[in-house]
């Protein structure tokens, strides 16, 4: 049993590390590093080729990495490599995973492309990455902070320019939470799973009504 | 000591503001609070890791019916005590600040756990730092989490204090609102006892 988990996890990180190298061959010096680390292959891109690259991972037949695991960013305290935007990607049919990172200059604009175009699931990923971090997401349709509320206005809590306990003092934090208004910014609608039926792919709404849990139009 | 108590002020309107206790109001006193105590309808704010704790009471070996808690009133309408158990972030805070408005008099407010009392471990920029900077709050329940044992003496305390009140001393159904500056309570207080103690005092506000 346990000879065929080891075997099964090799014969994913021989794929992934495969699939690193048909992205050098495929995208020449946009892929500025390959490694690997506790099990993982890890793949650096240029911040410029990065959505061409995530486009033919996912598009691409025989890599096929069909679920974006998670989106996330990592700022370090390390003036040579200090940000960076992390995709985690797997390929559900092949059960392979790779991470691909984005390397960013935390002075300069914080920008990249949205990827929800090709993995829808990356909404709400990208809006957290923008709340607590400050990433735009260029092409992103609705990016709004989705932890902090929408009138939070101190700034991108994971920064590490940010002061753990934020920068105004606990009598005022405490004032403008009070004064949010929740209801100003979220309508019902947006809280309710039965209004986004409509929205949800066809197959997914074949099944509810297949289960009895939604009546056939 | 009359059996009709003197009139007030205001005219017989004003019966529970103006009466001293006597043997009326205290016998009156004596039945309200029996029933109030006993019958407790919780109002279960949850927010983490505490109110699995709170589950465990509520479930049949700790067994909270026993006080007469057995209806969790997720209609704060019908409420008589705002339990909450676990960590308050800042954008909760005008919700259950909205729930304990919408709770009718007579009520209390238990904080169940470290977090709901001080902030706990989670000194940071998303953490209200205590309910009782929002809320008023009754009974403090300490512990990460605390144990049933420890909601349960929480709540006999909670009865304790409900069996101590009187009709004639209306200072206690007095509403604490949120004031036109938008606290309740003075902007000097919340930062006092939003101060870091324990271990967090080592770590600086700047970064
Ligand atoms: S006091 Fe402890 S158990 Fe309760 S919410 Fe805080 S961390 Fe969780």
């Amino acid at each position: 049993m346990t000879e065929g988990r080891n075997g099964m996890a090799a014969t994913a990180l021989a794929a992934a590390h495969e699939t690193a190298g048909a992205m050098a061959e495929q995208f020449g010096a946009a892929v500025l590093r390959t490694h690997e680390s506790n099990g993982q292959v890890m793949v650096e891109v240029a911040a410029d080729r990065a959505k061409a690259i995530l486009r033919w991972l996912r598009e691409d037949a025989s890599q096929d990495f069909d679920y974006l695991t998670d989106v996330t960013a990592v700022e370090y305290r390390d003036p040579e490599r200090a940000f960076e935007v992390v995709y985690q990607l797997r390929a559900l049919a092949r059960r392979v995973d790779l991470r691909v990172k984005v390397l960013l200059d935390p002075e300069g604009a914080l920008q990249v492309e949205t990827v929800t175009d090709i993995w829808a699931g990356a909404e709400w990923l990208e809006r957290e990455v923008w709340d607590m971090f400050g990433v735009r997401f260029k092409g992103h349709a609705d990016l709004r902070r989705i932890l902090m509320w929408q009138t939070y206005d101190e700034g991108h809590p994971l920064r590490k320019s940010f002061p753990l306990r934020g920068h105004r003092s606990r009598s005022e934090q405490t004032r403008q939470a009070l004064d949010a208004n929740p209801e100003a910014h979220y309508t019902l609608e947006e809280l309710s799973i039965a209004e986004a039926y409509h929205e949800l792919p066809e197959e997914m709404r074949r099944r509810l009504v297949e289960s009895g849990r939604r009546a056939a139009e | 000591m009359g059996l009709t108590p003197p009139p007030g002020p205001g005219g017989e309107h004003d019966l529970f503001e103006t009466v001293s206790p006597n043997w009326v109001t205290t016998r009156l006193d004596f039945l309200a609070n029996w029933a109030r105590s006993n019958s407790l309808w919780p109002m279960p704010f949850g927010t983490a890791c505490c109110a699995i704790e709170f589950m465990a009471t509520a479930a049949s070996r700790y067994d909270i019916s026993r006080f007469g808690m057995e209806r969790m009133s997720f209609s704060p309408r019908q409420a008589d005590v705002l339990i909450c158990a676990g960590r308050l972030p800042f954008k909760l805070a005008p919700v259950i600040r909205r729930i304990w408005d919408q709770m009718p008099q007579p009520k209390w407010a238990i904080s169940m756990g470290a977090c709901a009392s001080t902030g706990g471990i989670f000194d940071t920029y998303a953490m209200v730092q205590g309910i009782d900077t929002i809320i008023p709050v009754d009974v403090y329940v300490p512990g990460c989490p605390p144990r049933p044992e420890g909601l349960l003496y929480g709540v006999m305390l909670l009865q304790k204090k409900i069996r101590g009140e009187s009709i004639s001393d209306p200072s206690l159904r007095i509403e604490h609102l949120v004031q036109p500056d938008g606290l309740f309570r003075r902007p000097e207080i919340i930062d006092e006892i939003s101060e870091p103690f324990g271990n967090s005092v080592s770590q600086t506000r700047s970064s």
